[in-house]
């Protein structure tokens, strides 16, 4: 039998800090002005496949819930399209909120194991500091590579096609002022660091 | 008006074709486009999620190139940036630093350790804005030789160069690329789907759920009557074309619908060489589309 767990959290489990954190991560203060009228959800292409809705996710942080929040798939879903920022009464940057999530959630480092959303942002992360440019084609060879494997032989000759019509190519690309790239990036991850 | 262009990854990979294509237009129309020279990438949706302020010097670099490199017209250098992700990231980063002094202090520090400098003498803009506004839908028609008559097209915008930031179309129900479509003899249908998600980069990491997303756009497009949408982002392009064997074994009722970038639509209708418009790489071919029409069209003259 499954364990019988509590549903209902206790306000002292609550994290009353992680508005005022999520607020000054997103720059988006209208964030607590949010009169729960569901538009976001409304006009979300993704809602559906959401565990929390985006007008749950505005009331969660608003009330604490940190934990359920940070360990959501809705926050990986959101393909920022813009569409709740737009429709927003309240002119709430909602877009900018889940962004925000996003990257306390990689930063605290909770998000779902081999979930190929924050993958793929990591392996784009990594590859353009170090080369200032993607390359499609290897990018995306990693990325199932690392969180869908089975699916590789499913995909063959999709990229099959796109070899032979010339559009995946192999070669890497990058910006020839790589240091200087790196030097800028640098500069500003320790000015993060200081503030 | 010179314009400076900012390519972006995608034009040089999967969206090739949309950079022949572009540059074609634009030569044959007269109007050197100059590649901006060791632009960076923009940092499109995924580094925003990583790192918002690093995500932000990668784009003011762009811009200080740009600055360095180009010729103002106006007080500020045109830059022309094709791909919607790219659009997005460089009018939304020059927009915050804009309105926040301590960031931009901190990005102008950084700059600084490259070699870099931004002044925020840079005009953002979309090839689609930049045809129909600067150039003019007349003067398109103008080059036109082949008028795409009998055409049935759904025009597809996609989010992001018309949210949030509208500054050139409406972000409900943009008409720009409609306009232009007319100009060069074809028939946009009436399409509301015209600027809902195509699940960006979803497609690729949640396949399931991206292909709802574009399964849903294709089947209104179809029974609207469009025998092919067009586009004006390269991973909507991708995203439209490239999964619809997979969508198609999900949802049987779809036939296969030609995806093209807009500018190989105006390129065909100024009568330029196929290859020139990267039309062979596109995986569902649109020359039996233009055969049978053509027929159509000298049966009913006949």
């Amino acid at each position: 039998m499954a364990a019988i767990e509590r549903r209902i959290r206790y306000e002292s489990e609550l994290d009353p800090s992680f508005a005022r954190e999520i607020i000054a991560f997103s720059g988006s203060p209208s964030l607590m002005g949010c009169i729960q009228c569901g538009t976001c959800s409304s006009a979300c292409p993704l809602s559906l496949y959401m565990d929390y809705t985006p007008r749950r996710i505005i009331a969660m942080v608003r009330e604490g819930f940190k934990q359920e929040v940070l360990r959501s798939r809705t926050i990986w879903l959101c393909a920022s399209c813009y569409a709740c920022t737009v429709e927003c009464p309240k002119q709430i940057r909602i877009t900018d909120v889940m962004y925000a999530l996003k990257r306390y959630a990689i930063r605290e480092g909770v998000h779902p194991p081999r979930f190929p959303i924050p993958v793929l942002a990591r392996l784009f992360y990594n590859t353009v500091r170090r080369r200032g440019r993607l390359t499609e084609s290897w990018t995306v060879l990693r990325l199932y590579l690392q969180t869908m494997p089975l699916r590789i032989p499913g995909m063959s000759s999709l990229g099959w096609k796109l070899l032979r019509r010339g559009r995946l190519p192999l070669r890497p690309e990058g910006i020839r002022d790589r240091q200087g790239l790196q030097r800028v990036l640098r500069v500003v991850e320790r000015q993060e660091v200081t503030a | 008006m010179s314009y400076l262009y900012f390519p972006g990854c995608s034009l040089k990979g999967t969206g090739r074709a949309y950079e022949e294509s572009l540059l074609a237009v634009f030569r044959a129309l007269g109007i050197p486009l100059t590649e901006l020279a060791d632009w960076n990438c923009c940092g499109a949706t995924a580094y925003m999620s990583i790192d918002e302020h690093q995500a932000f010097a990668l784009a003011a670099r762009n811009l200080a190139l740009a600055e360095s490199q180009g010729s103002p017209a106006d007080g500020a250098v045109q830059l022309i940036a094709p791909c919607s992700a790219c659009y997005l990231v460089l009018l939304k980063a020059q927009q915050c630093l804009a309105a926040d002094i301590a960031l931009c202090q901190e990005i102008t520090i950084a700059l600084k350790e490259g070699g870099h400098c931004y002044r925020g003498r840079v005009r953002i803009r979309h090839p689609l804005d930049v045809l129909v506004h600067d150039v003019g839908l007349s003067e398109i028609a103008r080059h036109v030789r082949q008028p795409l008559r009998g055409l049935k097209i759904a025009c597809y915008y996609g989010c992001q160069i018309v949210r949030p930031f509208a500054l050139f179309d409406r972000p409900h129900d943009p008409s720009t690329m409609d306009d232009l479509v007319r100009i060069l003899g074809a028939e946009p249908v009436s399409w509301p789907l015209k600027t809902h998600c195509c699940g960006g980069s979803l497609t690729g990491t949640i396949p399931e759920v991206g292909w709802r997303l574009n399964y849903l756009l294709l089947r209104e497009a179809q029974r609207r009557g469009a025998h092919l949408i067009v586009t004006v982002c390269p991973l909507c392009q991708f995203n439209l074309e490239a999964y619809q064997d997979q969508i198609r074994q999900r949802y049987p009722d779809l036939a296969p619908m030609p995806v093209l970038y807009f500018t190989q639509l105006i390129g065909m209708a100024m009568g330029l060489p196929p290859r020139e418009l990267g039309l062979q790489r596109l995986l569902i071919p649109v020359d039996g589309l233009m055969a049978a029409l053509s027929k159509e069209g000298a049966h009913a003259r006949a």
